[in-house]
């Protein structure tokens, strides 16, 4: 079976549209939103600060931790139950591990970076506009980096390779299906997020990959501008 | 709360004003209510005053009614302090705080009979509606009671039923038929600091509240829902004085819905 038109009728290798701000919650040290298609995330940072409980203190850097969470009517099916489940706190977790790469936590011992990513609707790609979002907010927040992140979700639905699953082809019923989140540094090209469910060669991997790569530097793109723009009539 | 900071506050209301140059019964500016911005809910709203923005989402699912009130529907209201609305807010369950937070939009939707329960009933005894509303806070600079309160009566008025074949909802099809209000109860909460009252607090001056009420009212003036908050007791008169606040105020957010 083969898969020929996108639902929306994009390409293969193009994203669903994109918008991005910074500065949107006030109270926190940065923040910042990020949609892709009907998939919202907003992230806000709050930190360095004040580690608790002590125990969890590194005496030689700052920790960063990040939380996932949607909102409980961000599903389009039945009401999402608050607080953590499983699948939250893995997001979570590997939201961290693709962040910290870009971040020196090394000037702030025993204090931590929280990052509290909340999704107020989705439609497939969620994670990786949190990690897109965090990056950002993290930016706003001040904090000194390397590089941004970007993520996005590649795969391959039946006998096409695709960018940017949405839901319909994330549970394409006629042909296998592989849904890759990653994550990537643009300016080095190296990955921090990498995970994969389904059915995919190893040459397809990597290839669709690279179509990813070409995305990610898009989203680069609208990440950067948005930065910029909340300083835009600033006089220097 | 710094000791500084409230005697300042109380100083800058004795000559009727605040730290932001505001009046003393003056809402932020600008308030602003839009409806239907979250796709996948079923009805929801966004109501900014001020800085202080609040997000309200409404899902409705099936259930079975109380054995009490067979040919009722119900509302669940869940609100949650997300830590990302402010630094002082943390992960976990929903504190005491939030509970109460949820607990005032509810009464103020459910005892005011804003939506009629009955009309919520799919087959007495079997099958009724169950209308889930989720307060979540994005910024909070202050004055969530009132923020939640708008932005709940905001998505209900824009939530739509959708399809039920007696079996399963298909959330994907959404139905013409729309929630229907039929009372618009209005939350103001009326704020007691030294001798003056005020509305509309900033996240400063809630932390030097002595007491609060905050005042549910229709547009004819009835209270619907009343909850006393702070440490300080009142007396008849403060109350008094702080429910025509109360119910004046309301007249005048009322026209944002």
């Amino acid at each position: 079976m083969s898969y020929k038109n996108r639902i929306d009728g994009r390409g293969f290798d193009e994203t669903r549209p994109i918008e991005a701000k910074v500065g949107v919650i006030k109270k926190a040290h940065g923040s910042a939103l990020f949609k892709i298609g009907n998939t919202w995330a907003y992230a806000a940072v709050y930190g360095p600060r004040n580690l608790h409980p002590k125990f969890l203190q590194d005496p030689q850097k700052g920790i960063l931790r990040c939380n996932y969470n949607m909102m409980p009517f961000s599903s389009s099916g039945e009401r999402v139950r608050p607080g953590g489940s499983r699948r939250s706190k893995e997001i979570s977790l590997v939201t961290e591990k693709a962040l910290l790469p870009v971040l020196n936590l090394d000037e702030y011992p025993n204090s931590v970076v929280d990052v509290f990513i909340e999704l107020p609707q989705t439609e497939a790609g969620s994670r990786c506009a949190g990690i897109c979002a965090a990056s950002m907010a993290l930016a706003d927040a001040g904090l000194d980096m390397k590089d941004l992140v970007c993520a996005v979700s590649v795969g391959r639905v039946a006998d096409k390779l695709v960018v940017d699953l949405d839901y319909s082809e994330e549970s394409y019923p006629d042909g296998p299906v592989a849904d890759i989140p990653i994550a990537m540094m643009p300016n080095s090209g190296k990955i921090t997020l990498l995970q994969m469910d389904g059915e995919v060669k190893k040459e397809e991997l990597l290839k669709v990959m690279e179509m990813g790569k070409k995305a990610l530097l898009d989203i680069y793109e609208v990440q950067k501008k948005a930065l910029k723009e909340k300083y835009q009539g600033v006089e220097m | 709360m710094y000791k500084e900071l409230r005697s300042h506050i109380i100083s800058l209301l004795s000559a009727d004003t605040r730290l932001d140059g505001r009046k003393l019964a003056e809402y932020r500016q600008p308030i602003t209510v839009e409806h239907g911005i979250i796709k996948t809910a079923e009805g929801s709203a966004r109501v900014k005053i001020g800085e202080t923005e609040v997000i309200v989402g409404v899902k409705l699912e099936v259930g079975e009614p109380y054995p009490d009130t067979p040919d009722e529907g119900t509302i669940i209201v869940g609100a949650e302090l997300l830590p990302m609305s402010n630094p002082e807010f943390e992960l976990g369950p929903p504190g005491i705080q939030a509970i109460e937070l949820a607990r005032v939009v509810d009464r103020g939707i459910r005892e005011s009979k804003a939506l009629d329960f009955k009309k919520l009933c799919i087959k007495k005894g079997e099958k009724i509606w169950m209308v889930i509303i989720d307060i979540c806070p994005i910024n909070d600079a202050g004055n969530l009671f009132d923020a939640a309160s708008l932005a709940a009566l905001a998505a209900l008025k824009d939530t739509k039923y959708p399809e039920f074949d007696g079996e399963k909802v298909d959330y994907k099809k959404k139905t013409d038929k729309k929630m229907k209000l039929e009372k618009v109860p209005i939350a103001v909460t009326v704020i007691k600091i030294g001798s003056k009252f005020i509305v509309d607090p900033d996240s400063e001056e809630e932390k030097a509240v002595d007491a609060r009420l905050t005042v549910s009212s229709m547009e004819d003036g009835t209270l619907c829902a009343l909850q006393k908050g702070g440490d300080h007791p009142l007396t008849m008169e403060e109350i008094s004085k702080m429910l025509d606040i109360g119910i004046e105020k309301g007249k005048e957010l009322r026209k944002y819905l």
